[in-house]
């Protein structure tokens, strides 16, 4: 195989993929007067005003603070309960467990845009709209199957005989469990966690419709000010680039996973 | 592996069924409830039978969305598959250069949706953009807000750059798992690059292949966020796809009734075509053994 064209193609997607990314921290570096005036590759009049104005306004920052409490929750309550059901479907045949692990698949399947309205009126309805549970929960619509079909393809690569040899040492199922399983798919439960994070995180439509003020999300704050007048470019542009901080932090740790947690851990 | 029969296996599942029922079947039942009555308002409600459906399977402005939907997913399917195949084939296949590729590539997939409209909201202006400005600078008359071919353009080229990667990663995963013996035999054999491609290592991608066609016939099926935040649903209607077109009516309008038959049918074709992909997946799975 022709090394060099190889090299050549991935520079070109990879220079693909990362201009319009490049674009956007260049202009949140930017003053406003030199991104709308002048039009230049790079800042020549470096300024930290724009994340200086995000970070220290709490309607700006809260909008971190209030994404990362419901996907915080989100994530642990979608692991701890897909624990127990992807043990379940990794190792036992019951009645009607190849209907339930489709059905749990339809979920993702399901266009957000369905739920928007139910959803808005189930939650009003219990007295928790505007709640950062009641987004937590929502995202469990999607979370959920997403965990339980990655920890499921982890978990059947571990033999059954380790089970069978804990029981026969007399370990109890939950002992067995917290201290002989979860650390074998430690990994797993990673790479579940992550991506539950993740897609709770890049979600718009149902966190902006279940929230007003005390639980917004920052996504929702972007949008609110892009159509404030007087577009505040720069300020848009920093907001942007801190939403992209959290993924690119730990995306080195998961890289060799990536794959298996996208395809719902079917790799 | 060879399972167990246990019944009691439910009490393990059961979490999860009571977590997804109050946050997908309640919620859809409320939209079963809603699709066949009619209100005027004051929370009355009467009984409107089969009416909102057939409303929805005559309507014009469904019809249209729904053009343009398929037409969205077909496209995007034609470049984003073929390329993302194209660009695994070119990854390293270790070390440093392969690790450098996997993180910068999943880049555009963790970056929240509306932030990925934003980008290219940015980056296609004409005045402040990058892409607008050198092709305005080219003498191409480009404007994605008023001349609906460019708003496609601008779409599409979007969501290939927000997506192929997935593609690759998945058909990199594939190749992955092909033994170095494969390749050896095929040059002792003399194959020719495209022979080692169509009999090693399309094969070989199948499953991922399929994986990658339904995770991305899903997902571009219901966009929503990243092509409102650019054009939103505009120039005219010509963007207007599904969800966009659904949300307009069951939020913008409050017209609940066709928006709640709208949805229920919208779902069903996602799950019949899904449910067609899953089928013919786990008889590849049964058939390689996995």
């Amino acid at each position: 195989m022709p090394l060099r064209g190889s090299a050549f193609v991935m520079f070109l997607y990879l220079l693909f993929l990362l201009v319009p990314i490049y674009w956007l921290v260049n202009m949140s570096l930017k003053t406003n007067t030199e991104i709308t005036s002048v039009f230049t590759l790079w800042p020549q009049d470096l300024t930290f005003r724009n994340y200086a104005v995000i970070l220290t306004d709490p309607s700006w920052y809260m909008g971190y603070v209030n994404s990362l409490i419901y996907v915080v929750l989100n994530t642990v309550i979608s692991i701890s309960v897909a624990l127990p059901a992807a043990y379940a479907f990794s190792r036992y045949r019951f009645m009607g467990d190849k209907h339930l692990f489709f059905w749990l698949l339809t979920n993702r399947m399901a266009p957000p845009a369905v739920f928007a309205l139910p959803f808005f009126q189930l939650y009003s309805s219990v007295g928790l709209f505007d709640t950062h549970i009641a987004v937590a929960l929502a995202h469990c619509l999607f979370n959920v199957p997403l965990a339980v079909w990655i920890l499921e393809g982890f978990m059947r690569g571990v033999p059954k005989e380790i089970d069978e040899t804990a029981y026969v040492d007399g370990y109890s199922f939950p002992r067995f469990f917290l201290r002989i399983f979860l650390p074998l798919i430690a990994s797993g439960v990673g790479v579940a966690a992550f991506f539950c994070f993740m897609f709770s995180w890049v979600e718009l439509l149902l966190s902006r419709t279940l929230t007003a003020v005390n639980a917004k999300p920052i996504a929702a704050i972007m949008t609110r000010t892009v159509s404030a007048s007087g577009m505040d470019w720069g300020v848009l542009a920093a907001a942007g680039v801190l939403t992209i901080i959290p993924g690119a932090l730990v995306i080195y740790f998961v890289r060799n996973y990536i794959a298996k947690g996208f395809a719902l851990g079917r790799v | 592996m060879d399972k167990t029969q246990n019944n009691k296996a439910w009490f393990l599942v059961l979490p999860v069924l009571l977590l997804v029922a109050f946050s997908a079947v309640i919620p859809l039942m409320t939209v079963v409830n809603y699709s066949l009555q009619d209100t005027f308002g004051n929370n009355e409600f009467f009984w409107a039978g089969l009416e909102w459906f057939e409303d929805v399977l005559h309507s014009d402005r469904i019809h249209a969305a729904l053009g343009r939907q398929i037409m969205f997913t077909a496209i995007i399917l034609a470049i984003e598959v073929p390329l993302g195949i194209f660009v695994a084939l070119n990854m390293p296949k270790k070390g440093f250069w392969s690790s450098l590729c996997l993180v910068l590539m999943a880049l555009p997939l963790l970056i929240p949706f509306n932030v990925v409209g934003t980008i290219w909201q940015i980056f296609g202006r004409v005045d402040i953009g990058l892409l607008g400005h050198t092709l305005a600078w080219l003498g191409v008359d480009y404007n994605y807000t008023s001349n609906a071919l460019d708003a496609w353009l601008t779409v599409i080229v979007m969501d290939v750059w927000h997506w192929t990667s997935l593609v690759a990663l998945l058909c990199y995963a594939g190749l992955q798992s092909i033994p170095e013996a494969y390749y050896q035999a095929a040059k002792i054999d003399q194959a020719s690059r495209w022979s080692v491609f169509r009999y090693i290592e399309l094969p070989k991608m199948q499953g991922v292949l399929l994986i990658a066609v339904l995770l991305r016939f899903m997902d571009s099926f219901m966009i929503y966020t990243e092509p409102f935040v650019v054009t939103g649903g505009g120039p005219g209607n010509s963007t207007t796809f599904l969800s966009i077109d659904l949300v307009k009516m069951a939020i913008g309008q409050f017209d609940l009734g066709p928006a709640a038959a709208f949805s229920l049918i919208y779902f069903l074709v996602i799950l019949l075509i899904s449910w067609v992909f899953y089928t013919v997946m786990t008889n590849l799975d049964k058939r390689d053994g996995v």
